[in-house]
């Protein structure tokens, strides 16, 4: 396993060395400061500079409502698209075909079809169809650009909480559902008490993945609004510190700041997975 | 006893189902039907869905303005190459992980896992910097080499729940008839992983295909794949609805195709075989 072992270790301990190095010197590559020539020692003047900066709690704010909303949404919407599709009906492959397709558009792609094509204040088809209902179409990407940022991700991962939560429920025992079924259990009783506890692990599961993904969306915020009217999250924000404004120092003390987020995130999350190792 | 399923019942599920796919399936069918209508029919109000002269000249357009094969190019090299070296790199100590475990085996695969957990913005100016010194920005070696680490610890963790379902007994008997490590290798091991070895190429592909943070940040015109081809469009430009639509299209096609060949081993792949 070594190869493998090793270019991992190199591959985080080098650049996250490099990023602590960084986060404690003044380095601005435009303004003349070269590596060959020696960085100037800030201390944690670039750790406080950013967590005083006016952009840095909306950032996390934003951060935290886009992630959370989307697995709230994908976990629900996942659960009773899952049931439904549980169900007996004709042409299953194809229904499976056609919710999973979304998972395999490129982000760039995405983000940009529902930028354009839906949300388009012109010639959107959303304009379209409030025009239709009288109503005056919404600016989304400026007015609204969280929900728009959240509608845009939640469609894009609804396939996958999908997917894995179908797969969990196809493996549910069925003679037990029957039972109750015939001891007269109510649809919501059976659902709550046999179903909902039988997918816990599988929900768990979305929930960390998506986590690690959905905290690192770039792409999408990216292509829509560029970090404008709201949307900046603290991906986006480091991204703009370190290559658009070119403040490598600072940007790298906010890349400590999301490392940190990031690994409470995952401490939490890795115990789970640690379990589910062990059954 | 099955349950017994009246066809109303049926044909009540299926409407509801299909509704919902439709639905959720609609923005890449609108893009699809979108990129064949011409500029002036694509932002047409009503819409039209079908009823419009169909017409290729979308797709001759964005090959001859941006060099769309180039990109395609790219992204296959970057995906392939990348997925190809980190399955030759994860499968010897996916191999030794599920069938020489030692103590320390869960900790090392956790701790892979967490590598996947670190914010690649967090890191962002070295990489970019060793790019730039090592003369990488904006070359198709470089991509290669960052998409494979970027997928390595997916790329073991599904082999390694692969090889764990190997039976070691088979091991065992190759090992009581004489058989070196290399025969075993070759001839015992090799032939029952490689179904897993083969979901594990064709998700990482289409998982490589889609990055897009690397992707964006370390190449310009040179190497830059389809998503950055892409990405391109979002300036003014991209109001051109109908080309966006047919290089949309384009761009997602392949993966898209490829996808729906590996949606079971994608929950397998992407939950690290704790859901199967």
């Amino acid at each position: 396993m070594a190869p493998a072992v090793f270019l991992l270790l190199v591959w985080m301990l080098v650049p996250l060395i490099t990023t602590l190095f960084f986060s404690f010197k003044k380095y601005l590559p435009l303004r003349g400061d070269e590596l060959g020539k020696g960085l100037d020692w800030v201390g944690f003047e670039n750790y406080s500079r950013f967590l005083n900066s006016s952009s840095f709690w909306p950032s996390v704010q934003t951060t935290l409502l886009i992630v959370g909303s989307v697995l709230v949404i994908t976990v629900v919407l996942g659960v009773l698209l899952a049931l439904l599709l549980d169900q007996p009906m004709w042409g299953q492959g194809i229904v499976r075909i056609l919710i999973i397709s979304p998972f395999f558009v490129m982000p760039t792609v995405s983000a940009l079809v529902w930028k354009n094509m839906f949300m388009d204040s012109n010639y959107g088809l959303f304009a379209h169809l409030w025009r239709f209902f009288g109503a005056e179409p919404v600016q989304w990407l400026s007015q609204s650009s969280i929900e728009s940022i959240i509608m845009i991700v939640s469609w894009q991962w609804l396939p996958f909480a999908t997917l894995i939560l179908l797969t969990a429920i196809q493996s549910l025992d069925s003679e037990q559902l029957e039972a109750s079924e015939m001891d007269g259990a109510p649809v919501l009783k059976r659902f709550w008490y046999i179903i909902l506890p039988h997918l816990g692990r599988a929900i768990t599961v979305v929930i960390l993945i998506q986590t690690i993904f959905l905290l690192a969306v770039f792409a999408e915020i990216f292509v829509t609004t560029g970090g404008a009217f709201g949307s900046r999250t603290l991906t986006y924000l480091i991204f703009q510190r370190v290559l658009e404004s070119q403040n490598v120092g600072l940007g790298s003390a906010g890349g400590v700041y999301a490392i940190i987020l990031a690994n409470i995130v995952a401490l939490f999350l890795m115990r789970i997975v640690g379990k589910n190792l062990d059954q | 006893m099955a349950r017994a399923v009246t066809g109303q019942r049926k044909m009540i599920n299926t409407l509801a189902a299909w509704s919902v796919g439709l639905l959720i399936f609609f923005p890449i069918l609108w893009t699809i039907l979108t990129s064949f209508k011409s500029e002036a029919q694509a932002i047409a109000n009503p819409p039209v869905f079908f009823l419009f002269d169909w017409t290729l000249e979308n797709y001759s357009a964005v090959q001859e303005r941006s060099n769309y094969s180039k990109f395609l190019w790219n992204s296959i090299i970057i995906a392939g190459g990348s997925t190809l070296l980190g399955v030759l790199i994860a499968v010897p100590a996916a191999w030794s992980m599920a069938f020489v475990p030692g103590k320390r085996t869960k900790d090392i695969l956790l701790w892979m896992l967490s590598t996947k957990m670190l914010p690649a913005v967090g890191v962002l100016y070295p990489i970019y910097l060793g790019f730039v010194k090592a003369g990488l920005l904006d070359t198709r070696v470089g991509l290669v080499i960052v998409m494979m680490l970027i997928n390595l610890p997916i790329i073991v963790w599904m082999l390694y729940t692969y090889f764990r379902e190997i039976p070691s007994e088979i091991l065992e008997a190759a090992r009581m008839d004489g058989a070196t490590l290399r025969d075993e290798i070759i001839h015992v091991l090799t032939p029952m992983a490689i179904p897993g070895i083969a979901s594990t190429l064709l998700l990482n592909f289409i998982l490589a295909w889609n990055e897009a943070f690397w992707t964006l940040n370390l190449t310009a015109a040179k190497a830059a794949p389809l998503t950055a081809f892409i990405a391109s469009y979002s300036s003014p430009e991209g109001l051109f609805f109908a080309k966006l639509s047919a290089a949309s299209t384009m761009a997602i096609a392949p993966i898209l195709i490829l996808g729906w060949f590996s949606q079971k081993q994608l929950v397998r792949g992407l939950t690290f075989g704790a859901v199967k």
